[in-house]
């Protein structure tokens, strides 16, 4: 269920580092990041506001707004490398092997467009297909998502559905060209708890089906336990803790991942009070030294004062912390 | 209509009287084209309701928490409770005093600087030329009152510190700025605070600082909040009681851990079960069907029918009343039956 190591990664990246040169220094939002993620996974990236989780979103696929760009580190699809790819060829190969689902589906979608339109040209352009066999594979596409009378409802525009039906259309359009990846960042955050689990249920049985790889950017811990077999932590453009959803949520061994998990209302109840993690997210112009959750961790000593503790490599190691939280007792939380 | 409502209200607290008590309150929004577009195209007149035959109390020093999802009328009935809109028909009245009937313009006076309110968006609702200073001690000046000293004390009452009334909004984080906007409304001294999602646009660990300032804060001035949110999660940890709203009407109203353990609406049950749990790990739920229907022509009887698993006859014909049922009132014909769910 949770960790496979015997797929094969579709996606692989390492030491992954987005860099952002300003007048007074050189920003990085994203610092020596490696994860990989294999046929038919979901690995969740979660963290707070300036994470730096839709940066390594955006530097997968790469849709990075300049004047940030990679500036170390590799991405791979299926073994190839794709972070140095020109842009023409990158283009083709978002367009075909990489699905994209944001978080408001309006801005996704083109309003003057019908809906079957528009999944029809990607299918056109990418599968090489006739007109009338990309119509056909776009109903489809929409009755597979779950919209009701596909076949008319494909001549209609954006603005004529609701927010949880534009969604699944954007769902289809990521999926229609069979990608290998789709890369979705908080696409359920806009919608309804009710729509969203419908959303979450779609996600995982289409990626499922499939085969595709999927890396779920949220900032919703709740969503991550849903939906996702591994999860990725990040603090402050680094990697925290990655793991086994199960087990990064009843025994987070990062002091923020825990702290996380302590601020988070649980569905039990049963809280007296929230364990509340003090101050806030430290800005990129003032990261402090050694381990950046330093200031605010419960945990810190002398050397997280001065030495960032070592990245965390894709296939071992849980927690990038000199002193993770250890659990001898189990959890009042795992009953 | 009306005994069902006092009949609810001896039930929540016997005996105390309530410091906010709703009445059959309703709230209906004209949503029509211009009078040009009607005349030439033919079109009626179209009407929207937001809020329908809504009734019920909050004790003082207690947090009342409504839930529901957009278009459930929850913000509509916060705005009405603040007076920022007017009620269609029914009622408000805070501390015995119906804002919208009163004519002694000293007791209206009296009873509006009781009541205060927090936004969802510590962005918008902070005017980003005015120092913290000028915008904390604005409900207190504007009243012509004495507000020396005041930004200062409340700043440090709040976790920031005194040296930030010089600043401006935009020194601030999310949280830092949410925590301005208790500020101001803790300023004029109020009884009452409406706190329209007041963690919904922050950070999970910078949620619990400010939930956690909320209770702080409700202990030591003995404040009475009423709690919009669309999390159940955080309305179970914050309220003492509450109102599940789907579509405009009160579907169910309960204390927290029994609508958590003993869901006695079909609709509470289904938001319940749809909520992202953090113990969910690969959960293979069913997820709810459909979606919330048109407002402006909601389906006929209760308006959950065609979403509802366990609906009958009677539910798509008879509109069900909210009635109590041990300690909580719903409406839902079958709830309470055996072999139903909710039972």
């Amino acid at each position: 269920m949770s960790d496979r190591p015997n797929r094969p990664a579709v996606l692989s990246v390492r030491d992954l580092t987005v860099e952002i040169p300003t007048r007074r220094a050189v920003l990085k939002p994203v610092d020596r990041v490696s994860f990989d993620i294999a046929e038919g996974e979901i690995l969740g990236v979660v963290g707070e506001s300036g994470a730096g989780k839709s940066m390594t979103g955006n530097a997968v696929i790469g849709l990075l707004d300049r004047p940030a760009r990679i500036s170390d580190g590799e991405v791979r699809l299926r073994g190839e490398r794709i972070d140095d790819l020109p842009y023409e060829k990158l283009r083709r190969v978002r367009g075909r092997r990489i699905g994209m689902i944001f978080q408001d589906p309006l801005t996704s979608l083109n309003p003057l467009l019908p809906i079957g339109e528009q999944i029809a040209e990607t299918v056109r352009t990418h599968m090489g297909v006739s007109n009338t066999e990309a119509w056909n594979r776009a109903v489809a596409a929409l009755e597979e998502v779950g919209i009701p009378a596909a076949r008319e409802r494909a001549g209609s525009y954006p603005h004529e559905f609701s927010g949880g039906m534009r969604q699944r259309v954007v769902i289809a359009l990521a999926l229609c060209a069979e990608p290998d990846l789709v890369v979705a960042d908080e696409p359920t955050t806009a919608l309804d708890v009710s729509v969203q689990a419908q959303i979450i249920a779609l996600l995982k049985r289409l990626c499922r089906e499939r085969g595709t790889a999927v890396m779920l950017v949220t900032h919703d811990m709740g969503v991550i336990a849903e939906a996702a077999d591994r999860v990725a932590v990040m603090y402050a453009g680094r990697m925290a803790e990655l793991g086994p959803v199960r087990d990064v949520v009843t025994r987070p061994r990062h002091p923020y991942t825990d702290g996380l998990m302590g601020a988070t209302p649980l569905a039990g109840g049963g809280q007296r009070r929230l364990r509340q993690i003090p101050g806030a997210m430290p800005r990129l112009t003032a990261l402090p030294t050694g381990c950046a959750f330093h200031p605010r961790c419960p945990n810190a000593q002398g050397a997280c004062r001065q030495d960032p503790p070592p990245t965390l490599a894709a296939d071992h190691g849980r927690a990038a912390c000199w002193f993770p939280v250890e659990h001898d007792l189990p959890r009042a939380r795992e009953a | 209509m009306r005994d069902n409502a006092s009949l609810s209200a001896n039930q929540t607290r016997a005996g105390a009287a309530p410091l906010v008590s709703v009445r059959s309150l309703s709230r209906v929004f004209d949503v029509s084209r211009p009078w040009l577009n009607r005349v030439i195209e033919r079109l009626p007149r179209r009407y929207l309701t937001a809020v329908s035959d809504v009734s019920f109390d909050i004790p003082a020093r207690t947090t009342y928490a409504l839930v529901g999802e957009s278009g459930s009328g929850k913000s509509t009935i916060g705005k009405i409770l603040v007076g920022l809109l007017s009620p269609s028909e029914g009622s408000v009245e805070i501390n015995g005093i119906d804002l919208a009937r009163e004519t002694d313009p000293g007791k209206i006076d009296r009873v509006r600087s009781d009541i205060q309110m927090i936004f969802q968006d510590p962005y918008a609702s902070l005017n980003p030329r005015w120092t913290v200073r000028a915008i904390i001690a604005e409900p207190v000046a504007a009243r012509g009152g004495d507000a020396s000293g005041l930004a200062e004390r409340l700043l440090e009452q709040v976790g920031l510190s005194a040296e930030d009334a010089e600043k401006y909004p935009h020194e601030f984080s999310g949280g830092q700025r949410q925590r301005i906007c208790i500020a101001r409304a803790l300023a004029s001294e109020p009884r009452f605070i409406v706190c329209d999602e007041p963690t919904s646009a922050l950070d999970v660990s910078v949620q619990a600082q400010v939930l956690n300032l909320m209770s702080d804060l409700k202990e030591e001035f003995g404040l009475t909040y009423l709690f919009i949110s669309h999390d159940l999660t955080v309305v179970r940890h914050m309220a003492d009681r509450v109102g599940v709203l789907y579509l405009g009407r009160l579907v169910e109203e309960a204390a927290p851990d029994d609508l958590n353990e003993i869901p006695r609406h079909p609709y509470s049950r289904m938001l319940l079960e749809a909520a992202p749990r953090l113990d969910a790990f690969g959960r293979e739920i069913d997820p709810p069907k459909g979606e919330i229907p048109d407002p402006i022509s909601p389906p006929a009887g209760c308006a959950f029918h065609p979403r509802c698993p366990i609906a009958v006859d009677r539910c798509r014909q008879e509109r069900p009343l909210l009635r109590p049922l041990g300690r909580a009132r719903v409406a839902c014909h079958r709830a309470g039956e055996d072999g139903t769910p909710t039972a």
